[in-house]
């Protein structure tokens, strides 16, 4: 793999950590002074635009990790980014007066917020392992299905709950999801989903995209990894659920409807199925290009629905395909390298 | 016991309509071996056409029996056009292609009617099209009546209703298993690239089977709006994935499979939410689903065949 990296034990862990913790540092960084900037500007609404997109882009990256790299096809991601929002928001008023002794308010809240954020990811994960058992022994299409209707039952369950607020949802949430927060979330995501493509594990999925009967018969305990990915992907969508809820400080059920799985799904379509690159453009794309047609919302669903349907009858690959953006780059800039995620386009 | 005789008959009026809906998605299915997403979508234009055509006619104001009929008949015919088209241009293009692209262009023709139906109407045409999202009440096609059968509530909708649902399913029933378009129906289900090189038609095959499943969904929504006369662009949505569970259930691609399937989890409905919390009605398809996927994955009629290379 990586050849510059020692291979003496402590040398070499020390430099895998650093590769994990680099790249985060880097962001935290970069958008730290990105938002004190936007916040000295009071610009307001380009921060929001740039939150909602770094939402969407975990959203996508995840649900390429199931719809892009496994070759299976999940429509219910919001029904997990729900669960995640709600634990989140749960554990967030709980903690609400209370504070780490010792620390000022501020750092004793990030603390908390991380808490519930990792909260909220294992919940969401557990729900992802619930609903992936059952349907992932099937073929992709039943997947589908289920997913769609379990998107549809935490609304209803939501709704009928009054711990959670039952329709009105819960309020009064801290607004603490910033820049930083959501561009430390995307960065985690699409590493996590790189490396993923990059490990053993990720070649299993590939294969299980490819031919998932010559996967079996090749010894890829196919069921078992369809499960692993699924819920890795859930554990991300609970993420991107915290985030949102503390970010419009608010949290009800109408935020995790169909609707937003299916925008979803229409950013992984768009991006190219398997390309985690492709992904994020697409979300950037489409969120950016939501705020620019607010005008004409109502015609929002059927332009996606359209997208899908002329994409798929036209360029069935997206906008990338499985590749990414570095293997499109002319030679001298591009790592020419076999991707992982690559292949046939 | 009245009660409990209640919730039958209110089961099993629902359940044939499930029933009537989860033919369309079986019979796709096993032409196709394609979850057609947008078949609960094509139930809503069942609807809306049974809705206009009433409006044309009149027979809002002035109900008669040959109205209704022609109502009936009309919608179902548009909507077997309808199915057709789809499956011109969004499925046979993409035939050779992945199940999933297919997949893919089923939601997008499903969400293209949902919200291209909630558009603000255009005002050129004389008449309320698209709909749009408020809901809108869909005439009576002949007036109500009740009978009361010893403390248990029946009116002639669910009568007429379960009869003419009975007897589209014997027809159906007859042209799967008695004529020689169903005999190349089943043949195509069983190997569509064998079965074109016998001579038969594959093309020709798929459309009917599509003509026949849009056509038998209109007719559901019409039996369904006559008695519970809201409708919306957003009716078809949950009814779609309600009816592919009872598909399911009874085994996809198989049909008798589907109409016991209907009937059993229009039944189930019922006595969920009408001897626990009505609210937990719409889990219980949900719920149906994963413990037949656990349990028995080809239904209870299907049998499980290992996929091929």
């Amino acid at each position: 793999m990586d050849t510059s990296t020692p291979s003496a034990g402590p040398l070499r862990t020390l430099g895998l950590a650093g590769r994990s913790v680099t790249p985060l540092a880097v962001t935290f960084v970069i958008t730290l002074i990105a938002y004190t900037l936007l916040q000295r500007a009071h610009a307001d609404y380009p921060s929001i635009v740039l939150t909602v997109a770094g939402i969407n882009i975990i959203m996508a990256v995840s649900l390429n990790v199931v719809n892009g790299f496994t070759g299976q096809f999940s429509l219910g991601h919001a029904g997990f980014m729900a669960i995640g929002a709600y634990t989140a928001a749960k554990i967030m008023l709980g903690l609400h007066h209370s504070q780490i002794v010792g620390l000022s308010p501020f750092i004793s809240d990030q603390i908390f917020f991380f808490f519930a954020l990792v909260c909220g990811m294992v919940t969401a994960a557990v729900a992802g392992l619930l609903v992936g058992m059952p349907s992932l022994r099937l073929r992709g299409d039943y997947l589908a299905i289920v997913t769609l209707g379990f998107n549809e039952i935490i609304r209803v369950i939501i709704e009928n709950t009054p711990f959670l607020g039952q329709a009105t949802g819960l309020s009064g949430l801290p607004r603490i999801t910033t820049l930083v927060w959501v561009y430390m979330g995307v960065v985690a995501t699409v590493m996590a989903a790189r490396r993923l493509a990059e490990s053993t594990h990720g070649r299993a999925l590939l294969a299980i995209r490819e031919d998932e009967v010559a996967a079996e018969a090749m010894g890829v305990d196919t069921t078992g990894y369809k499960v692993r990915a699924f819920v890795i992907a859930s554990a991300f969508a609970g993420l991107a659920g915290g985030l949102l809820v503390h970010q419009i400080q608010l949290c009800t059920p109408r935020s995790f409807t169909f609707i937003r799985s299916i925008e979803v799904v229409a950013m992984v379509v768009l991006g190219g199925m398997g390309s985690v690159t492709g992904s994020i453009l697409a979300a950037l794309i489409l969120s950016v290009g939501v705020e620019i047609l607010r005008s004409v919302q109502e015609f929002r669903m059927v332009v996606y629905s359209l997208l899908l349907i002329v994409l798929m009858l036209t360029r069935p690959a997206g906008i990338f395909g499985t590749r990414e953006l570095w293997d499109l780059l002319p030679r001298p800039f591009g790592r020419r390298r076999a991707s992982p995620a690559g292949g046939t386009p | 016991m009245t009660e409990f005789l209640q919730h039958i008959v209110n089961g099993v009026s629902v359940g044939t309509i499930y029933a009537l809906i989860a033919l369309g998605y079986t019979m796709v299915y096993g032409v196709l071996k394609l979850i057609n997403f947008a078949h609960g979508d094509v139930y809503m234009v069942g609807a809306f056409c049974g809705f206009y055509l009433s409006n044309a006619l009149g027979a809002d104001k002035d109900p008669s029996l040959t109205k209704a009929l022609v109502v009936f008949v009309l919608s179902m015919i548009i909507c077997g056009v309808l199915g057709v088209v789809i499956e011109r241009f969004a499925y046979r293009p993409l035939r050779q292609r992945q199940r999933l692209t297919a997949l893919i262009t089923a939601i997008g023709v499903s969400l293209l009617l949902e919200y291209g139906f909630q558009l603000p109407s255009i005002k050129a045409l004389g008449f309320p099209f698209p709909p749009g999202p408020t809901p809108r009440f869909f005439p009576q096609p002949f007036t109500t009546i009740e009978f009361d059968l010893s403390g248990v509530h029946l009116s002639n909708y669910d009568v007429v209703s379960f009869l003419l649902a009975v007897g589209l399913m014997l027809m159906l029933q007859y042209i799967v298993y008695r004529t020689r378009f169903g005999t190349s129906m089943r043949a195509v289900s069983f190997d569509s690239q064998i079965a074109g090189l016998m001579g038969i038609n594959v093309n020709r095959v798929i459309s009917g089977t599509f003509f026949l499943g849009s056509s038998l969904a209109a007719a559901a929504a019409i039996l369904y709006a006559g008695s519970r006369p809201k409708i919306d662009p957003l009716m078809g949505l949950m009814l779609g994935v309600k009816a592919f569970v009872a598909a399911v259930f009874g085994g996809i691609g198989n049909v008798p499979g589907a109409m016991v399937g209907g009937l059993a989890l229009g039944l189930a409905e019922e006595f969920v939410s009408g001897y626990t919390v009505s609210s937990y009605r719409d889990g219980i398809a949900f719920a149906l689903l994963i413990v037949v996927l656990l349990v028995r994955p080809a239904g209870l009629f299907g049998t499980f065949r290992p996929e091929k290379v």
